[in-house]
Order: C-alpha cells, then sequence, then structure tokens
C-alpha cells in the first residue's frame, strides 16, 4: 500500500475555524493537526469526539472522522467507537464545564475503564460558548455573570481528579507553550490506555487574564514547575528551589543554584503517590506543575474486553439457526 | 392414557385451554417450577402464554403477603393469546400466596395448597385467624390439600440430604402433580435437571425423584379424580424453543447483526423490566456481539450512537425513565442520521411509577417525546415471540432509511413467553446496507432518492472521512449551517424520509369482516386479549372485527380507509388514551376508548364487555 506520509496540513480543515482571533484553542488545534500527523496512521483510522462548548467545535477543524455529540457526552460516544473498532485512534476534545459538570459522570467511568481515549481538556474555567457563567473549575471567589458575588462552590482541578482516578496517563499543558503541549500530546498518542490532558486554555473574553501570571516572563519561572520523569523537581528564576517530601507533605527548599540537595525529588511518573502530591500545587503557597504527571501501564478496557471474547473463541462463523436454538428447543414434526 | 391402579375412576376430560397459576413465597421457586411447566407444554404440543408476576422489591420476609410470587400460564390450542385472566386451578405453596390470589378465582375452580405450610404462624402472617383450608371458608372451591413438606421428605428420607436441603425440592413435587394432571412428560425436566445440578449429582438425583414420587402420588391417591386432557394446537413443523419477550428481542438483536454482517453493538443500564435483554446478550458476547453496560441510560445510547458511527449495528434497551434520560441523545441519532434501535420496555410510570408492572403509557412519549422536529419510527411488539419479528423489523428499517427506530415493548412481553418457531437463515428478511458512492462522489448528506437515507460511510473506512455532529447541517455536503432555509428544508428532508417508511408498511389486516359495526383497533401488548375478545363476540354473533398496528410511526397508509369501513372504533390500551389522541388527529375520526392504568394488562374479558357494550348501545 502507497503510505504518503502525511503532514500536519493533511489534518487542516477545508472550512474556516470559527473561534475567537486570539483564542487558546488555534494553538492546541495546530499541535493536534502535528501529532496526528506524527503518530502515522492513515487519515481514516482517526476520530475526533467532543461534547458542546466553544472547544468542541474541534471536530470539525480535523480533517479526519469526527462526531460533534451533545453536552457532555464526548468519552461515552468514544467509548462507543473504540470499543467497536480499537484500531482507531479515538480522541476526546471537551472543556471544563462539558467534561467535569455535566459529563463528569461519563469522564468518571470513562477513565475508570482505562478505555483507549485521548482525552484533551481544555480548562479556561469559565463556560465560554454561554457567554461567561462559572465553570466547575472557576477559582474560588471569581465574578461571573452568574457568581456576581463570587463562586462559593469549590473548583475542581481536572489532573488531579484524573490522577485520584488512577487514570493511566495524566498531563498538564498550556495554550502558550507549544514545545511542551507538543510533547505531551505526542506522549498521550502513543498511551494504551486512557490519556488525560488538562490543557490551560485562555478564552479572550470571559477569562482573560486567569493564566497571566503563569504566562508573565517575570513571575513565571517562580510560579511554576514542569515535572519530567527522572529529573529533579527544580523551579525558580535561578533554579535554585526544589521540593521535597517530607511525612507525605511536600516542602520547597531554597539551594544555591548548581547545587541540588540529595532531598530534592526526582519525579517518578510511574509513582501514583508523587503524581498525587505534584496535582494537588496550588499558587502561591505553592509553583503550578506542568507535564507528565502520570504514565502506566496496565491493560486497556478493549483489551481486556476482545481478550475475553477470544477466550471462548471465535463465535463469527456460528450457524445462527445453532444460537438460536439453545440447548432446550424442540421439534415440531 | 395411562390405565389408572388407583380404585376410582379417573375422569380424562378434553378442554380446548386451560389457566394455571403457581403461587407460592419468593424463595419457593415458583419462577422455575412455571418455566418447566411452560416448556413441557409446549413439547407436548400446546400453544401457551405465560405471565411471571413477582415481588417488586428486595426479597420480603419469608410467608409474607408482599413476598409472595406467581407464575401463570394459559395453555391449550390455537385459541390461546393471553396468559389467561382468571386462573381455573391455583397451586399455592403457603397461606400468604391463597390470601392474594384468592380474589382473583372463580368459585368452583381448583385449588391445590401445600397443607403443610398452613401452620399457625404462616397463617397469621398471611393474615388468617384460622386454617382456611380447615374452616369452610373455601367451601365453593375444589380445595385439594397435599402435605408436600412430608411427602417431600418421606421421599428423600434415606438421601443424606439435610432437611433444609430436602425441603427445597419441594416445588418439584408439586410440578410433579401437574405433569401428571394435564398427561405431560416428566424427561424434559428430567434432561434439565441433570444439565442444572451437574456439579451436585445427589441434588440432581434428589429433584429427580421428587418430581417422579409427586407424579406417582397423584396417579395412587384417590384425591385427583380427574385428569385433563388439553387439545393441541396445530403448529407448523420446526423447531422450537419457549422464549420470553426480552430474550427474543436480545435474539432479534444477534439475528439482525448476522444478515447484515455487522457487529451487534449494544449499550444500556440496567432496569426493570429490560435488564435481560442486556443479561441475554452479556452470555453472546464475543467478536461480533459487543455489549457494553454503561454508567447511565445517556451513556448507553451515546456509546451505541458511537458505534453506529464505526459501523456497527448499534442499539440500546430501556424502559420509560431511562427513555427519558436517552431523550436529548435520540435528538442527536436524528440529525446524524446513524441507523439505531432502541428497545423501550414499558413499565407503570410516571417516574418510578409501578416498576415491575406493565403498561402502554410511553407512546406519545415515543413518538413526540423530543426537542425540536424530531420524527423517528415507532413499532410495537404485539407478543413475546413477535418481539423477535419487531425487533428485527426494526434493525432492518433503521439500516435502511438511517434512522433510530424505537421498539415497544412492555413489562406483560417482556416477561411473559411463548413458543418461538426458530426461524430458518432463509426465511428472514434481506438486510442489504445500501451501497456507497465513490469516495470521490461522496458527500454526507446526500440521499438516496427512494428512501432518502443517507449514505453509512463508518469511521475507519479509507476515502469517506467526514464529520457529522449535532449542530444542522446543510444539505448534501454536510457542512455546518446556519442557513434558515436549509434548516426548514434539512427538517423536511428528515421528516419525508420518516413518512416514506409507510411504503415497506404491509396491509393492515382485517380479522372478521372487513366492515360492520365495530372494529377493535389495537397496538403493541393487547394484541392476545383483543383477538380472544374478538372471538369470543364474534361467536355469539356480534358484527366485529379487529386490527392490529405495529406501525406506530409512520402510521399504516390504509389505515384511515379501513376504520371508516366500520360505524364504530373501539381502541383499547393501557393508558389513558395516547393512541386513540393519535388517531382522532390522524384521521379526524372519534374513536371510542378503553382505557386501563392498573399495572395490568387488559384482559379480554373486559375488552368482551365493551365491546357488548357498544353494540348494544348502538
Ligand atoms: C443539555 C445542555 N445544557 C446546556 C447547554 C448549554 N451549553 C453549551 S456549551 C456550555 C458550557 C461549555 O463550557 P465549557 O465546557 O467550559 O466549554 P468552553 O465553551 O469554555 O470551551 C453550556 C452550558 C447545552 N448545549 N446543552
Amino acid at each position: 500500500m502507497e503510505n504518503t506520509k502525511l503532514t500536519a496540513r493533511d489534518f487542516a480543515p477545508s472550512q474556516p475555524v470559527k473561534w475567537c482571533p486570539g483564542c487558546g484553542d488555534f494553538a492546541i488545534l495546530a499541535q493536534v493537526h502535528k501529532t496526528m500527523a506524527a503518530m502515522g496512521l492513515p487519515h481514516e483510522k482517526y476520530v475526533v469526539v467532543s461534547g458542546i462548548g466553544c472547544s468542541s467545535r474541534f471536530p470539525y477543524y480535523v480533517n479526519t472522522y469526527g462526531v460533534h455529540s451533545i453536552h457532555g457526552r464526548a468519552p461515552a460516544v468514544a467509548s462507543g467507537i473504540k470499543l467497536s473498532n480499537p484500531e482507531l485512534s479515538v480522541w476526546v476534545v471537551t472543556g471544563d464545564g462539558d467534561g467535569l459538570s455535566i459529563g463528569g459522570n461519563h469522564m468518571l467511568h470513562a477513565i475508570r475503564r482505562n478505555i483507549g481515549l485521548k482525552i484533551l481538556l481544555f480548562n479556561n474555567r469559565i463556560y465560554a460558548m454561554t457567554k461567561g457563567q462559572a465553570s466547575p473549575t472557576t477559582q474560588l471567589g471569581t465574578k461571573t455573570k452568574t457568581t456576581p458575588m463570587g463562586t462559593i462552590d469549590y473548583p475542581f482541578n481536572p489532573a488531579r481528579f484524573a490522577i485520584g482516578l488512577d487514570c493511566t496517563f495524566v498531563a498538564r499543558g498550556l495554550d502558550t507553550d507549544m514545545a511542551l503541549t507538543s510533547r505531551i500530546l505526542e506522549r498521550a498518542a502513543g498511551h494504551k490506555g486512557t490519556a488525560f490532558v488538562e490543557i490551560f486554555q485562555k478564552c479572550l473574553p470571559f477569562s482573560e487574564k486567569e493564566f497571566d501570571d503563569l504566562k508573565d516572563p517575570q513571575k513565571k519561572d517562580d510560579l511554576t514547575i514542569k515535572v519530567e520523569h527522572g529529573k529533579p523537581l527544580i523551579f525558580g528564576k535561578n533554579r535554585n528551589k526544589g521540593i521535597v517530601f517530607r511525612n507525605f507533605r511536600s516542602e520547597i527548599v531554597e539551594f544555591e543554584a548548581g547545587s541540588i540537595p540529595a532531598e530534592v525529588a526526582v519525579y517518578d511518573e510511574t509513582n501514583a503517590e508523587m503524581a498525587y502530591l505534584i496535582s494537588g500545587f496550588q499558587a502561591p503557597e505553592f509553583p503550578i506543575p506542568f507535564g507528565v504527571f502520570r504514565a502506566s501501564e496496565k491493560p486497556s478496557y478493549e483489551e481486556l474486553y476482545y481478550n475475553q471474547v477470544a477466550a471462548v473463541g471465535d463465535t463469527k462463523g456460528n450457524e445462527l439457526e445453532t444460537l438460536l436454538s439453545g440447548p432446550d428447543a424442540w421439534e415440531v414434526k | 392414557m395411562n390405565k389408572s391402579p388407583s380404585k376410582k375412576e379417573v375422569k380424562i376430560s378434553e378442554l380446548n385451554s386451560i389457566t394455571i397459576r403457581f403461587a407460592g413465597d419468593s424463595g419457593d421457586g415458583i419462577q422455575l417450577v412455571g418455566h418447566q411447566f411452560a416448556n413441557a407444554t409446549a413439547i407436548a404440543g400446546n400453544d401457551l402464554s405465560t405471565l411471571p408476576d413477582y415481588p417488586s422489591e428486595v426479597r420480603s420476609p419469608a410467608g409474607s403477603l408482599g413476598g409472595v410470587s406467581g407464575f401463570q400460564i394459559s395453555f391449550g390450542d390455537e385459541s390461546v393469546k393471553t396468559p389467561g385472566t382468571k386462573p381455573n386451578v391455583l397451586i399455592v405453596m403457603n397461606p400468604a400466596a391463597l390470601a392474594v390470589n384468592i380474589k382473583n378465582v372463580d368459585k368452583g375452580s381448583v385449588i391445590i395448597a401445600n397443607s403443610d405450610a398452613f401452620n399457625q404462624g404462616a397463617l397469621e402472617k398471611a393474615g388468617y385467624s384460622s386454617n382456611p383450608l380447615e374452616d369452610g371458608t373455601l367451601a365453593n372451591y375444589r380445595v385439594l390439600p397435599v402435605p408436600v413438606n412430608t411427602l417431600t421428605e418421606n421421599t428423600l428420607k434415606d438421601s443424606g440430604l439435610t432437611r433444609s436441603q430436602i425441603l427445597k425440592c419441594k416445588n418439584f413435587y408439586m410440578l410433579g402433580i401437574m405433569y401428571w394432571m394435564y398427561g405431560l412428560p416428566l424427561e424434559p425436566t428430567v434432561n434439565w435437571i441433570k444439565i442444572k445440578f451437574k456439579k451436585t449429582p445427589e441434588l440432581a438425583k434428589a429433584n429427580q425423584l421428587v418430581l417422579a414420587a409427586g407424579s406417582a402420588y397423584s396417579e395412587a391417591t384417590e384425591m385427583f379424580d380427574a385428569r385433563f386432557q388439553i387439545k393441541k394446537s396445530p403448529v407448523a413443523p420446526g423447531n422450537y424453543r419457549n422464549l420470553t419477550g426480552n430474550e427474543a428481542a436480545a435474539y432479534a438483536l444477534i439475528t439482525a447483526a448476522k444478515l447484515l454482517k455487522r457487529k451487534l453493538f449494544y449499550g444500556s443500564y440496567p432496569i426493570t423490566p429490560a435488564t435481560e435483554i442486556l443479561q441475554t446478550l452479556a452470555k453472546h458476547r464475543a467478536n461480533d456481539v459487543v455489549v457494553f453496560q454503561t454508567e447511565d441510560e445517556i451513556a448507553a445510547i451515546c456509546a451505541s450512537i458511537g458505534a453506529s458511527f464505526a459501523g456497527c449495528l448499534a442499539a440500546t434497551g430501556t424502559s420509560g425513565p431511562g427513555l427519558s434520560l436517552k431523550t436529548e441523545a435520540m435528538g442527536l441519532a436524528v440529525i446524524t442520521e446513524l441507523p439505531l434501535v432502541i428497545v423501550n420496555v414499558q413499565r407503570g410510570g410516571p417516574s418510578t411509577g409501578l416498576p415491575t408492572k406493565t403498561e402502554q403509557s410511553d407512546l406519545l412519549q415515543s413518538v413526540y417525546g423530543r426537542h425540536g422536529e424530531s420524527p423517528l419510527v415507532v413499532l410495537a411488539a404485539s407478543s413475546p415471540a413477535d418481539c423477535f419479528t419487531t425487533t428485527l423489523e426494526a434493525a432492518r428499517i433503521a439500516v435502511k432509511y438511517m434512522t433510530p427506530v424505537i421498539v415497544l415493548s412492555n413489562a406483560y412481553l417482556s416477561n411473559g413467553s411463548e413458543p418461538f418457531r426458530i426461524p430458518k437463515l432463509k426465511e428472514l428478511p434481506k438486510f442489504d446496507v445500501p451501497r456507497l458512492p465513490e469516495p470521490g462522489q461522496f458527500k454526507p448528506y446526500m440521499r438516496n432518492p427512494e428512501t432518502l437515507a443517507r449514505p453509512w460511510a463508518y469511521a475507519g473506512l479509507k476515502g469517506y472521512e467526514h464529520r457529522i455532529g449535532g449542530l444542522e447541517k446543510s444539505d448534501g455536503d454536510g457542512a455546518v449551517s446556519h442557513d434558515p432555509e436549509n434548516h426548514e428544508l434539512m427538517s423536511k428532508l428528515r421528516a419525508e424520509k420518516i413518512a416514506r417508511v409507510a411504503a415497506d408498511i404491509p396491509p393492515t389486516k382485517v380479522y372478521g369482516a372487513l366492515e360492520g359495526d365495530l372494529l377493535v383497533v389495537g397496538w403493541g401488548s393487547t394484541f392476545g386479549a383483543i383477538t380472544q375478545a374478538v372471538n369470543e363476540a364474534r361467536r355469539t354473533g356480534l358484527q366485529v372485527s379487529s386490527a392490529h398496528v405495529k406501525y406506530m410511526n409512520p402510521l399504516p397508509p390504509d389505515l384511515g380507509t379501513v376504520m371508516r369501513r366500520f360505524r364504530k372504533i373501539l381502541v383499547p390500551e393501557e393508558n389513558f388514551g395516547q393512541f386513540r389522541m393519535m388517531l382522532r388527529a390522524a384521521y379526524a375520526l372519534e374513536p371510542i376508548g378503553l382505557n386501563k392504568v392498573q399495572g395490568q394488562a387488559l384482559n379480554s374479558d373486559e375488552i368482551l364487555v365493551k365491546i357488548k357494550e357498544i353494540l348494544r348501545g348502538s
């Protein structure tokens, strides 16, 4: 078979992309095109499934198979596709409201099953499509159209939600950090079970300032930390701060740049407890973590399913009449 | 017939049909005995219809009125269309079973009671101050007390089993008695016991002994002075099996997928009385049968929609409350124009209503209960075995017209059973998936000029990559479109496509004369009761006919003409007149309603009374 190598452009849509100019979604879209091209599967093996929201317009903008489904239900639709045909590379694009509010239940169960979906949750901490109401990730006290006096619901931390569910792959990216997002997506693409990727995403009209500090060259090195498997957990403008885990608590230690103390933790993405601790980091006490928090192997749902039926044996060829007869049929002559 | 060794002459009467009801505590194995009895009568060549009836809640205390489980069966010649209204023979394993069921048994009928169970404590639990078997309250019935516990214990005294193990076998003693009374063979049950208790040969042996002992006891005792021979129904030759409506629906889905040469995907969430479809299919999980128990009904239908997009024959099943949850996703299936079978096993509503009881009250929800202009096909099954035919038809239409199809069943059909003739492959309808155009010509919303179906290009197929979704699409090319004219056009096309399904609807069969005083128009599960009532009415010389509707949306194209040939129309249904309303709207006719909302099936007597009332009044 002729298999000309696909490029990002092959995945670009034939129709114009309608997001607000400056929306973080554009950058993520470009990275997804690139990742799909790099994955090397033929076009027809990709399916992008979404729910409802600004980010959920995504399937229309990827030149593959796609379903723009209903609010919150993308993981369910995608599960049906993946289980029907495990050869397909099934991507779910969802928002913080879509994936964690109305669709929380499906998200939870997709992760529990470890079904092979690549779930990209765009977290802009607001309902953008419906124009600016509080979402389940809106930070406490934020004034929105539905919370004019400030929110009083504690927000979800999506990455931690997934890690708490023992999701086998959990990462956090940032729309403006292309290199990081690209690295994360590439690894998610290669992951076997559920890959859950939270991407902080700026919404210009409604949560414009939300992540500004994390992008500010003056502040970002002290406010964020990149976790990488096998590397020490250090951060700071001068790379002179590190994370130490003591008595199941995280602490920040400062040191002289260049001489990392032995007690600074070396990150291990296969360690669920470490992932859980890291994912809980909140500013300003701790730097906001980015990168792959968790990557571990466990049989996927579709693998277990088809192994189970393989153990029973192939029944494709079974005569219909045999099946219908069952053990207690009788004959009338 | 065997010659009876008993001193008395045993009278053998021939009957057209008989209705018997087994009743006992939930732990007495009533459903098991009922099913065995049903199989034995079927194998003996009878037509039959059954109605299991068990308590809804989690096991009530033993011996309590709330814990009574029942299994009714009517069997005989081809006149058997329903599980019967009132039992001619009531078998009670304890006083509570008697208390619950006696009001539904006519004077003069036979009551067989396990007299050992009528002790002080059990009588009190059932609300009796004295023993009804002895105090004369049942004087107008033919009561046959049998000390089943004692007889079972005597039979098994050398078996080495514990007393509680022995008493578990007592239901087979009663079954043995019934087999003798109706001249039914023991072999099918003996074979079943051998398979069922393969791992515990001592129990297999015990149950066989008890079954045979029950039969022998009846032969020997003087008490049973009558046995009955039931007229057989002239059944078509072939292989048969007793199936419940839910099993029939499950097998139909597998069959449809096989005919289509696609995988079956069934996504579902447990809910009474639809769960057995999921459970039956789960047993047949295989490479080509994918069964997915989801977190809720919304996920179930959404996963099935996903599976349909991936090229499977996709289905989902539920009951009323679950159907409401699926509503939004049904709209998605309508606008994406994907094939999908949705089985709705109706039960009493609203809300949790009567979760184990039957009703026909989701008709309007099924036909109209969605947002937007959202037409889809609705079919109704009329008997347990017809759940097979109807579900198969639903799948065929779903694929041919690229549409969701709702199959309406209900608790009465899903739990009830009747003999199902196992079809030969060549007798089954053809399932041709319309051919796809060449990739270069393909557009997601191009339409087959005849059916208006769009092509079923599915994920994974090279050259047909496309995107669908809930947003309105432009005619033909399928790009997202907010153009007002296009939306109206697409809405019309979707409606017209469903209307064209009418072309597949066979002419309406009128049972009886083609014109006359009264036409009884039914739909779904009332088929048996209506047919029986109309039969009865015609026997008494009344000018009445009946027609039964399977295609609820679209309606049969000839239905209006058929109805107009009669002076009056009666529509019996288990709701407050939902189908009647649809008929009024569609044909500007004024049918008379016979409505029952009691969680119980309409029975033929009730329909007959109404027929007489109408015709007498006219
Ligand atoms: C059943 C249903 N309820 C509500 C809506 C309205 N709605 C559309 S998008 C949305 C919120 C989406 O927010 P989020 O997932 O954060 O996505 P974003 O628009 O921010 O990308 C809501 C409430 C809907 N479409 N369907």
